[in-house]
């Protein structure tokens, strides 16, 4: 049995593909056969960010109204090995996603698959609803600002009122808070709501906190998943919070501000 | 009370609604040996509880003969065990004009929808009315019942509705997130979003809160947003009352 993990927001812009990109490339370079569904029917961004556009033949709403096998559709990553896409479609729109149709197509990857990872469209309406019905897991992903966090705030009472696990009284969807496009400096001038806050008006546990960085709009450009990026604090992140995802328990970085060293205080 | 003798030109009383908590005995047949013995073993149980209450007697689902019902013995008996009765609710005109000789007050039946231990109570005497026993929970519960507690944050876009009684929050209260209740909200959280307490119209109700930062508070129709909140209790455990039809808002620490 696959695990099902929703990546979503409420919030558009978020970085909800970003991180989807990020969590199942890191969870594939670790072994686990994995599996990322885009559900955003009709704009179609994870296979642009995952720089696999091209090998596009049939999709998501094909597999559902049985106009293609699913092992037709799914695209073999060229990094990871252990990960396949599931690209939506760009000419069809949202309500092409029909719960049986989706159950169907989770149920067939489940049994060989290890994780799902289902990118949620913004929004809180059919589209969102469809991505997060099944979910067992969930990550909320949310930028330090009012908006979003109230948009998350919404759409974890979402979770825990219309999920399948909700409506069938199982045990809750687990949820995770990522905090992405985390500033330190800005929160410390009192510009941006700071971890502690956000937390506080959340309620559910911290998985991560993605620092604000150039790394990540670079690596969309280039169609490389930013986790890749070794070398980038926001690279370092996703990966920590692949870790966590699975059980690890490691410290939160890049909380703070960087401290110049002495010879940046000298040369600056 | 305060104003004895000072402000003279003023009545010396005003009507105010109020809905008072009151205890219903349902009464399902009437033997008078019976009844004071049934009456006096459920006392012996929690005789604290039971001293000086005001008592009505509920007749809806009276099943015997109404002559056979003597309020005077009845009321006789429960003045003999410190409790109060009051009046009747319910019951035909045959009852009630027995009922109303002897000095007690008539209730009109329940006709809202029965609460839920009355439709079990119901569902108990469809099927068995021989064994007409009054279910426990009628004299057990405080009126209370109706409360609702909230184990879980009340998330933006959430609404939750105690329509007969208090409504609790463990947790808190997100903004845009709204509690009702027809009593009062207690929120043991931050209440960030909208509270509105006696939604029937109790200007009783009040609203407790660990930390008030809500968008509205309302009792009984009288409401303050949020920037007319700032003034007291902002930020602190708070609570709001009604004094003299004004929407008053105190921290909880005065």
């Amino acid at each position: 049995m696959a695990k099902i993990i929703v990546i979503t927001s409420g919030k558009g812009g978020v970085g909800k593909t970003t991180t989807s990109a990020s969590i199942s490339t890191g969870l594939a370079t670790r072994g686990f056969k994995t599996a990322v569904i885009d559900f955003d029917v009709g704009l179609r961004n994870l296979d642009l960010v995952m720089n696999c556009e091209r090998r596009v033949v049939y999709d998501f709403v094909n597999v559902i109204q049985g106009e293609a096998a699913l092992q037709q559709a799914l695209i073999r990553d060229k990094r990871a090995e252990s990960l396949f896409i599931l690209p939506a479609s760009q000419t069809r729109d949202k309500e092409a996603l029909t719960r049986e149709g989706v159950e169907k197509v989770l149920n067939e990857l489940s049994e060989t698959f290890d994780y799902i990872i289902c990118d949620s469209p913004a929004g809180i309406e059919h589209g969102a609803q469809m991505a997060l019905y099944f979910a067992d897991e969930a990550v909320v992903v949310t930028n330090p600002e009012v908006s979003s966090v109230r948009d998350s705030d919404r759409i974890i009472g979402i979770l825990q009122s219309k999920s399948r696990r909700a409506e069938q009284g199982e045990d809750p969807v687990r949820e995770h808070l990522l905090l992405t496009r985390y500033t330190p400096e800005r929160v410390d001038r009192g510009e941006m709501l700071s971890v502690a806050d956000v937390q506080e008006i959340l309620a559910i546990p911290l998985l991560g906190v993605i620092p604000e960085s150039q790394a990540v709009l670079n690596a969309s450009n280039q169609g490389v998943p930013v986790i890749l990026d070794e070398e980038s604090p926001a690279g370092q992140a996703y990966d920590d919070a692949v870790a966590r995802l699975l059980g690890e328990n490691r410290e939160h970085r890049f909380l703070q501000t960087q401290k110049k060293n002495f010879l940046q205080r000298m040369f600056n | 009370m305060a104003d004895g003798g000072g402000a003279s030109a003023a009545p010396g009383f005003q009507f105010r609604g109020a809905m008072l908590p009151l205890t219903v005995l349902e009464l399902y047949s009437y033997d008078a040996r019976e009844f004071e013995s049934a009456l006096c073993e459920r006392i012996a149980q929690a005789p604290g509880f039971f001293s000086g209450m005001p008592l009505v007697v509920g007749l809806e689902k009276f099943a015997g003969a109404a002559a056979t019902v003597d309020f005077a013995g009845m009321l006789a008996t429960c003045k003999g065990l410190d409790v109060q009765l009051l009046g009747v609710r319910g019951g035909g005109d045959e009852l009630v004009a027995a009922a109303r000789s002897v000095g007690l007050a008539q209730f009109p039946a329940t006709t809202s929808r029965p609460p839920r231990d009355e439709v079990r109570a119901q569902e108990r005497t469809a099927e068995s009315a021989s064994e007409a026993k009054p279910p426990p929970a009628a004299a057990d519960n405080t009126p209370r019942c109706a409360s609702r507690v909230v184990t879980q944050p009340v998330r933006s876009g959430q609404q939750v509705c105690a329509p007969e009684g208090d409504l609790v929050v463990l947790s808190s209260v997100s903004a845009g997130a709204e509690v009702l209740a027809a009593g009062n909200v207690h929120v043991y959280g931050t209440l960030r979003g909208r509270a509105l307490a006696g939604i029937h119209g109790d200007e009783d109700a009040r609203i407790f809160c660990q930390s008030l930062q809500a968008e509205l508070v309302s009792i009984a129709g009288r409401y303050k947003i949020s920037e007319h909140l700032q003034g007291s209790g902002w930020k602190q455990p708070a609570k709001a009352e009604l004094r003299d039809d004004t929407l008053i808002v105190t921290p909880l620490a005065e």
